[in-house]
Parts: structure tokens; C-alpha cells; sequence
């Protein structure tokens, strides 16, 4: 028997289910390290031979090289845990969400100021919201898709 | 006999506990959050409890995906602020109550819930942010603590059913503790808010503030929320509100009693990506 997973229908949304955890087991272990101060030195000083150090997918070492959270987060990534990288960065988690919508950092922040993203249009996948795919990226990196 | 005095709900936003230690509470931003709960600190230096029974998720911060207990109850003396990768939150040391904390452990395991006992664990923002935006910057918080840690990162979350149930499993086991003291119980996380994916930033400040009416005037049938009505409507991460309904179990009027006073209550957007959303429930005397 299947798992039920009433919140696959849910816009830009990615629920960190047993499926996902099972997927990204290891990524999230390796974001868990960075807690300590000298894994972070070592992540910073060589990224690629650090994340080598890890039992992830090579799909999963390119998305945290790139920074692509949206990818890190297909594969099994969850936020709490891809927060670890951020902080490693220096970034706050409104950087960090802000960067999963295309917006720049002041367009997202200022989203937030005037009352965050609406739910109307966002509930259900195929309404006309400002999260639903055919609508991304939003923000900057939307105005300039194609260019 | 102890007795649950009053309860308490609130946000618990990272960047809160930064915006305090970092001196920017007077920041216009910001100081629209902290005025929320300046009733807040004086009521609270006025109805002191004797143990605070503080209901929390960690942030894979103590808890990793080594073990995902859904409810965890700290029973240590002590519980040290966890560095989560910017370093240390500048708070006091969390002061546990072992003696209760074991007792309300074997009292709720009797009645059929299945805690895990943690003897040993660092406590993260979900833990600190409400106490500092309860008690202010003190050199010590004001009484012992309890951590509660409930699992609302990986899905499936406990339901709030069993939220509901639990605290009043917990109100019973309180009341059946051998020393008169005062215990409140707080629940915290929420509200609406989303941090990942296209529909990050997602706020619904229609469904927060009925999920508030709801919470003082129907707990039960509240209780009976399903998860997708949280996701969908206030946001992956704004499913920690199940944890309010623990809180909320463990009040007078649903054993019988008369209804709560409601204190006090607070809505703003945004502290950074979340609602916040703030109650007081005090048990009539």
C-alpha cells in the first residue's frame, strides 16, 4: 500500500515527508556537521573535497555547491537543516527563503513588510497565484528570463 | 497539589532572539514585535509560576535525523542554549526541574503516550525566543524550566488530536504532583509561514487570527484539524501550531472547568518571514 500524501497538490511546496528523509539522509547529516566550527573551516576551505567526505548523490554535491536550495530540497534537503549551509555563508533565513523565489533580497523582504505572500491564487496547484510554476521565477530573476 | 496556573502562545522567530541580542529591539521593525509583549513581561513578573512547562519543536539543531522522537520530554537539571551555526544565543542557562519533569514523564507514559526521556539536550531558539520575549534580558530566567520537544520537521507530525489529548494528560499529571506548585505551560511556533519553494513568504492573517478565535473558544473541534488545512493554508512551517493545542489540552474548561480568561492577545506581520501570534490564557481562579 501507498503512502498518503494529501500535499502533493499543494503549490511550490515540498513537504520534508519519510520518502524525502529516506532521499536525503545523508545531505541533511553532512548540513548537521556544520554546527561545528571546524567542520566549518574545512567545508569553506575546500567545498568539493569536504562534501566528497559524504555518502550524497553527485546531483545532491552540485546543489549545495551551487547554493540552489530549491534543487537541495527536490533531493531530500530540508530547510532546517539546509539553514546550517546559510549559516555557514553568513545568511539569514529570510536570505535564504527569499533566494528559493527568483526575488532579490530587497524585493522579498519588502513582499514581507507589506504583508507577505497572499494565499489566494497559491492553495492548489493550477489557480493563478504568484507560486504556481508558470509563474516563476518571480521577482528579478522573472523580468529577466529570456533577456 | 500542583496545578497548571495559565498558558501561554507564541511565535518563536530565529531572527526575534537575534533582533534582541543584537541590540535593534528599539529598531522601528522590530519594536512593533517586542510592544506586543510588554504586557506580556509585567504579567508574567506579576503571576510568577514555579516551573514554566515550555512545549517547543527543535530545529535540527539537538535532534538530527539520527533519531526523530514526536514527543520528547527533557528531564535534566540543566539544558545549555544550542549553537545552531551562528553560535550561541547570549541567554541564561535553562534551569530544568528533574523531579517533576520524571514524574510528568511516568504519569503521561501511564496514560498511554509514548515520550521518549531526554537526559541530555542543548535547547534552540524554540525554546529561548519565548522565554526572552516573555522575560525580557534577565541574568537568569525567572524559574525552572521543562522543555518540551514535539517533532514537526518531518512529516508526519503528531495530529491535534493527540496534541489536544496529550495536554490534558499532562494537566493530569500535574495535578497529581505531591508539591503545591504553580505550573504554567506555554506552546509556541507558528504562525503562518513558509520557508521554502516558490511559495516562500506565504502569510494568511485571516486563517491565524480565526485559528486564534478557535483555539480560545473551540479547542476541541480545532483539534480536529487536519495537517493538509495547516500546510495549505498557513504554510509547511506553519504546522507547528499543533503544539499550541497541547498547551491549550491542558486548561481548566477542558476537564470540566469554567472557560479561560484571555488575558491578552497579539497579531503582527511580519517578524521576518512569520506571523506572530501571541495569547495568554489565565485559568479562572
Amino acid at each position: 500500500m501507498s503512502l498518503e500524501k494529501p500535499y502533493l497538490d499543494v503549490p511550490g511546496t515540498t513537504i520534508f515527508d519519510a520518502d524525502q528523509s529516506r532521499q536525503g539522509y545523508w545531505l541533511n547529516q553532512f548540513c548537521m556537521s556544520l554546527m561545528k566550527a571546524g567542520n566549518r573551516a574545512r567545508f569553506k576551505a575546500n567545498e568539493r573535497a569536504y562534501l566528497d567526505e559524504w555518502k550524497m548523490s553527485e546531483e545532491q554535491k552540485q546543489a549545495v555547491l551551487a547554493r540552489d536550495l530549491n534543487r537541495c530540497i527536490e533531493l531530500g534537503g530540508n530547510i532546517y537543516f539546509l539553514s546550517k549551509i546559510g549559516a555557514t555563508d553568513g545568511r539569514s533565513f529570510q536570505q535564504m527563503a527569499g533566494s528559493m523565489t527568483g526575488m532579490t533580497e530587497e524585493e522579498y523582504r519588502d513582499m514581507m513588510v507589506k504583508g507577505g505572500r497572499s494565499i489566494e491564487g497559491n492553495r492548489y496547484l493550477g489557480e493563478d497565484g504568484d507560486a504556481q510554476p508558470h509563474r516563476q521565477p518571480q521577482g528579478a530573476a522573472g523580468r529577466t528570463k529570456g533577456a | 497539589m500542583a496545578k497548571i496556573t495559565a498558558s501561554v502562545y507564541t511565535s518563536h522567530v530565529p531572527a526575534i532572539g537575534a533582533a534582541l541580542d543584537l541590540g535593534k529591539s528599539g529598531e522601528p521593525y522590530w519594536k512593533k514585535v517586542f510592544d506586543g509583549y510588554e504586557f506580556s513581561k509585567t504579567w508574567l513578573k506579576e503571576n510568577k509560576p514555579d516551573v514554566i512547562f515550555l512545549v517547543f519543536n527543535d530545529h535540527a539543531t539537538s535532534f538530527s535525523l539520527d533519531l526523530i522522537p514526536t514527543f520528547a520530554i527533557g528531564t535534566a537539571a540543566d539544558f545549555a542554549p544550542a549553537d545552531e551555526g551562528w553560535g550561541p544565543r547570549p541567554v541564561p542557562e535553562v534551569i530544568g526541574h528533574p523531579r517533576l519533569a520524571a514524574h510528568i514523564a511516568q504519569s503521561v507514559i501511564q496514560q498511554d503516550f509514548d515520550l521518549t526521556i531526554v537526559n541530555k539536550m542543548d535547547v534552540d531558539h524554540g525554546l529561548t525566543v519565548p522565554l526572552s520575549l516573555m522575560c525580557g534580558q534577565p541574568q537568569a530566567w525567572p524559574c525552572p524550566v521543562i522543555p518540551f520537544a514535539v517533532n514537526v520537521v518531518q512529516y508526519p507530525v503528531p495530529s491535534g488530536a493527540r496534541c489536544f489529548a496529550l495536554g490534558q494528560a499532562i494537566r493530569r499529571a500535574v495535578e497529581s504532583y505531591d508539591e503545591p506548585l504553580k505550573v504554567q505551560i506555554w506552546g509556541t511556533g507558528g504562525m503562518s509561514h513558509q520557508l521554502q519553494g516558490a511559495r516562500a513568504g506565504l502569510i494568511n492573517a485571516a486563517w491565524d487570527n480565526a485559528f486564534l478565535d478557535r483555539l480560545i473558544a473551540d479547542p476541541k473541534g480545532l483539534s480536529t484539524m487536519p495537517h493538509i488545512e495547516y500546510v495549505r493554508e498557513a504554510g509547511s512551517e506553519g504546522i507547528e501550531l499543533v503544539m499550541w493545542l497541547i498547551a491549550r489540552g491542558a486548561m481548566a474548561d477542558v476537564a470540566g472547568g469554567p472557560p479561560p480568561t484571555v488575558v491578552h492577545r497579539f497579531f503582527h506581520v511580519p517578524a521576518s518571514n512569520t506571523a506572530v501570534g501571541h495569547l495568554i490564557l489565565d485559568n479562572a481562579a
